[in-house]
């Protein structure tokens, strides 16, 4: 294997399933820590990939999550193919959020998610497209 | 000194539904019922107090690293919640104190 190649993990993220949403964060966090990562960083990046894991959910009936590590980062890439993200620099401000009432009984819908994402990660890129989806890039130095 | 979770519960009598590490310190604190809020703001080694008892508190408990979960003002776990605690291994305490006054002793006690 070449030194720079990246290990690859692919996560499906149920969106029927609310109960079950954060399974592919904690798995992240559990592999994160045997591959010897710091617990700081594998808690950044699983706190970043739940929030976005949650998003799919609520928003667009589940999608794809990959997590890709290298060298020096780690690279997390959700995917999915829901209706979205109208206005992103408003989603993107703390309180923002189009959540229903019944996922706000949840605790959910504050208007956290995109800006933990942005918070926790070193880098965030947002491609969404109404009617089509979105799919969202995180990356996080490592060391 | 540093307080430990099984010292805690015994200060404040807690009542504990499951208990995984109770050795665990508990260096700070954190109230809050919206998920998406605690997950910003708690830190690893919290004592993270809220009245939110849907499963998903288990996996916000686990991926901010607290040292336990206390569900303040009488709620009762389900048994899906202790279950979920179980599984994850994730301290898991009721108190019939309201928040305010729950989480002054903790203030104090740390």
């Amino acid at each position: 294997m070449a030194a720079n190649e990246e290990l690859n993990f692919h996560f499906d993220v149920d969106g029927n399933d609310f109960t079950s949403a954060g399974e592919a964060s904690v798995k992240v966090k559990k592999l994160m820590r045997q591959l010897g990562f710091s617990p700081e960083l594998t808690r950044r990046v699983a706190i970043a990939m739940y929030e976005g894991e949650i998003n799919m959910v609520i928003h667009a009936n589940g999608g794809v999550a990959d997590m890709y590590v290298g060298e020096d980062q780690v690279r997390i890439v959700l995917a999915d193919t829901g209706p979205g993200i109208k206005d992103v620099a408003a989603a993107m401000q703390e309180g923002y959020s189009t959540a229903p009432d019944n996922i706000r009984a949840l605790g959910f819908g504050a208007g956290m998610g995109l800006p933990n994402m942005k918070n926790y990660s070193d880098e965030m890129n947002i491609d969404s497209v109404v009617g089509k989806g979105t799919t969202i890039e995180l990356k996080f130095k490592v060391g | 000194m540093a307080i430990t979770v099984d010292q805690l519960k015994e200060k404040l009598e807690l009542t504990p539904y499951y208990v995984e590490d109770g050795e665990r310190e508990v260096t700070g604190g954190y109230a809050g019922d919206l998920l998406s809020w605690v997950m910003g703001r708690a830190t690893s080694g919290d004592a993270w107090v809220t009245i939110m008892s849907n499963i998903n508190v288990i996996a916000v408990a686990q991926l901010t690293d607290v040292a336990c979960v206390i569900l303040a003002e009488g709620v009762v776990p389900g048994d899906d919640l202790i279950a979920a605690a179980e599984m994850r291994g994730i301290n898991l305490f009721s108190s019939p104190e309201p928040t305010f006054a729950l989480c002054g002793k903790i203030f104090g006690e740390l």
